[in-house]
């Protein structure tokens, strides 16, 4: 899992430019679903068994990213962010460009630390003039960070775990089940980062009767970190609730039922920020039965997300259980 | 046609007066007017357009709250305002347009603290020449609406105005309306989108297209600046083409597809500052199973404000890159 966990991740994905991460994973795929297809947002949507109920499972391909908003005279690049970049992350950090260019991102001088904005920053692409930069990079062309993914023993640290490890969960979900008794259909989403833009369409799509998202959560156990009950190590989280969803209560006891049943292990997440694509799936066409098994990951939307593989281990073996169960809901 | 549309009166929620004259102008040229619940307004050609153009018809403008005691309004902005604008500004307000001013104390009076203070709304009136509540109570009703009372001049190539934000939108569909192509199209004029884009949010749903080109207008900012950090697209330069923006990232190929017809037919064009704004496109492209869209925005200074200026030419090159944009689509069939 690790070996393509680590292509998964180091693969170029910015939302809204997710071809590389669709191509790879439809490869991967390719042989052990049904039916492939990609929808006007660029969703991967890849249907596999029959009967029971129809199931739609989603985990976005993209991660947060830069684009480009201004070359200046010198060839420095300005930029504006895709998703969720916090200024207090960039400074120092590579970045990569659909184009090919790359640069380092550095900062204007600062007289005060709160100062600290993404509108005082620039990228360096390494050109000497504003007609080398031009050659390079366009204005508007989107680019993400780089960073090569670690392999830490039981914990792995890369960019973009948020949410390619959660492709890695459904792709593994795909391998390891023969016939599935529901319809199921396994969405790899575009655009979650700039606003689940990509479940929108997709659900919309699929029409589902119930619903997962499976997705990264924060955890609470960094020092003086955030309140909250999801530790890494401590099992697949089953999400109770977050900014954008109160999990329907029976889908979530259903998890909780598979996972003691199977001896997997689990937490329960509430997370007081952030939130995923189920959020816009459950309020799909008259509404959806949705949850979600969440992957716990330390410093996400950061070059260096951390998670733990027995976690994944987890989640992939609780998404399984739940696609093989028979649903009366 | 283009000064009628810009002096008319059509606030988010209110845009009656807008539809109408859009409405009679377009009938001659298309099969099919509808208006939805919402009050957005399609004039279709053909059977089953796979493809629209759309623009919104309201503008920024005011609410009454309430009647005070002496005569004067209380009022609200409806869509984002900058208030520093609308001091000692003239407006029309309910139904009757009765002239207004947007009271701003006489230097005269001011106190020190008060130079250098930014206003709130809550201090702000409308004087319509009212010197008691149950006079004012004959004409005004909480809940009427006021828009700026700007009258369109021409100063050469520059053209002045209110509400180009997005009438000059409005202005260009129409004309689109009356070219000839040989596939179906429809042309949509929405409403209340400087509310939230929310007449857009139902447009999706009503006509099941596959590719959408929104007409805006869009902030220009050609001021001098101390820092090189990029600046707003500049009247006069031609049409701006959207990549991405705060709620939309455009379709790619159409995006691309648009340069290389600007590229192709010597339409000079500039590309929108990333990251910021939105248009009825972040709407309209997650409509049901996703559309593909496209914006084009006409550069214009001063918008959200009593008065804008736009330039003549960006005017006909942005009707002749969304004209050949919609060929060589060809309806998306």
């Amino acid at each position: 899992m690790k070996e393509l966990l680590a292509r998964l991740c180091e693969t170029f994905g910015p939302s809204g430019r997710e071809e590389k991460v669709r191509e790879l994973i439809k490869n991967e795929i390719e042989g052990h679903v049904d039916e492939v297809k990609i929808d006007v947002m660029g969703n991967l949507i890849a249907k596999k068994g029959k009967g029971g109920k129809k199931i739609m499972v989603a985990a976005h391909m993209d991660e947060i990213g830069v684009a480009v908003s201004h070359i200046d005279e010198k060839g420095f690049i300005r930029f504006g962010p895709v998703g969720g970049v916090f200024p207090t992350i960039p400074l120092g950090e590579r970045v990569e460009f659909e184009g090919g260019a790359k640069g380092v991102v550095s900062i204007e001088k600062l007289y005060k630390e709160k100062d600290l904005a993404l509108e005082k920053m620039f990228i360096d692409i390494g050109a000497s003039s504003k007609e080398e930069a031009e050659k390079m990079v366009k204005i508007g062309e989107i680019g993400c960070f780089t960073r090569n993914a670690e392999d830490l023993g039981k914990r792995f640290v890369a960019k973009a775990l948020d949410d390619r490890v959660g492709c890695l969960v459904l792709i593994e979900a795909i391998k390891r089940t023969r016939e599935l008794p529901n319809e199921v259909y396994f969405v790899f989403t575009t655009q979650e980062e700039v606003g689940l833009r990509g479940a929108r369409t997709s659900a919309f799509g699929v029409s589902p009767d119930l619903a997962l998202a499976v997705d990264v959560t924060g955890t609470g156990d960094t020092p003086e970190g955030m309140k909250m009950a999801v530790e890494l190590g401590k099992g697949a989280a089953i999400k109770v609730k977050d900014r954008g969803m109160i999990v329907d209560k029976r889908i979530k006891d259903k998890l909780i039922d598979l996972a003691e049943k199977n001896n997997i292990p689990y937490q329960l997440e509430v997370l007081e920020f952030g939130s995923t694509d189920g959020a816009v799936i459950q309020l799909t066409k008259e509404g959806v039965i949705t949850g979600a098994i969440s992957i716990p990951a330390r410093y996400i939307h950061t070059p260096s997300e951390m998670c733990d593989m027995d976690d994944v281990e987890a989640c992939v073996k609780l998404l399984c259980a739940f696609l093989e169960a028979e649903h009366t809901l | 046609m283009l000064d009628k549309l810009v002096n008319a009166f059509g606030p988010s929620g209110n845009e009656n007066e807008v539809r109408e004259l859009i409405k009679k102008e377009i009938e001659p040229y298309v099969d099919k007017i509808e208006v939805d619940a919402m009050g957005n307004l399609y004039a279709i050609k053909g059977e089953n357009p796979e493809i629209l153009v759309c623009a919104h018809m309201d503008e920024v403008g005011f609410m009454v709250v309430e009647i005070n005691e002496d005569g004067t309004l209380k009022f609200l902005p409806v869509g984002g305002i900058d208030i520093r604008t609308v001091l000692g500004k003239r407006v029309k307000v309910g139904r009757n347009k009765i002239p207004g001013v947007i009271g701003s104390k006489a230097v005269h009076l001011l106190k020190p603290e008060e130079e250098k203070a930014l206003p709130q709304w809550e201090n702000l009136y409308m004087d319509c020449g009212f010197t008691k509540k149950d006079e004012a109570q004959k004409e005004i009703s909480p809940g009427d609406y006021a828009v700026f009372d700007t009258e369109y001049t021409e100063n050469g190539e520059y053209l002045i105005g209110k509400a180009f934000d997005d009438r000059i939108g409005c202005y260009i569909t129409l004309e689109l309306a009356k070219k000839n192509f040989p596939f179906p199209i429809a042309f949509v004029f929405t409403v209340q989108e400087e509310v939230g884009l929310r007449g857009a949010s139902v447009v999706g749903n009503k006509l099941p297209v596959k590719i959408g080109l929104i007409l805006e207008a869009t902030a220009a900012g050609d001021f001098p600046q101390e820092k090189d950090l990029g600046r707003f697209p500049a009247p006069g330069k031609g049409p701006v083409i959207t990549r991405l923006d705060k709620r939309c990232i455009c379709d790619k190929e159409l995006v691309d597809l648009l340069i290389s017809i600007a590229e192709e037919n010597g339409i000079p064009y500039q590309i929108k500052k990333p990251t910021v704004g939105g248009t009825d496109a972040g709407k309209i492209h997650l409509s049901r199973e996703g559309v593909r869209c496209a914006v084009i925005s006409v550069p214009a200074r001063y918008i959200h404000s009593p008065v804008s200026v736009i330039h003549k030419k960006d005017v006909e090159n942005t009707m002749k890159l969304a004209a050949k944009f919609l060929e060589r689509t060809g309806g998306s069939r």
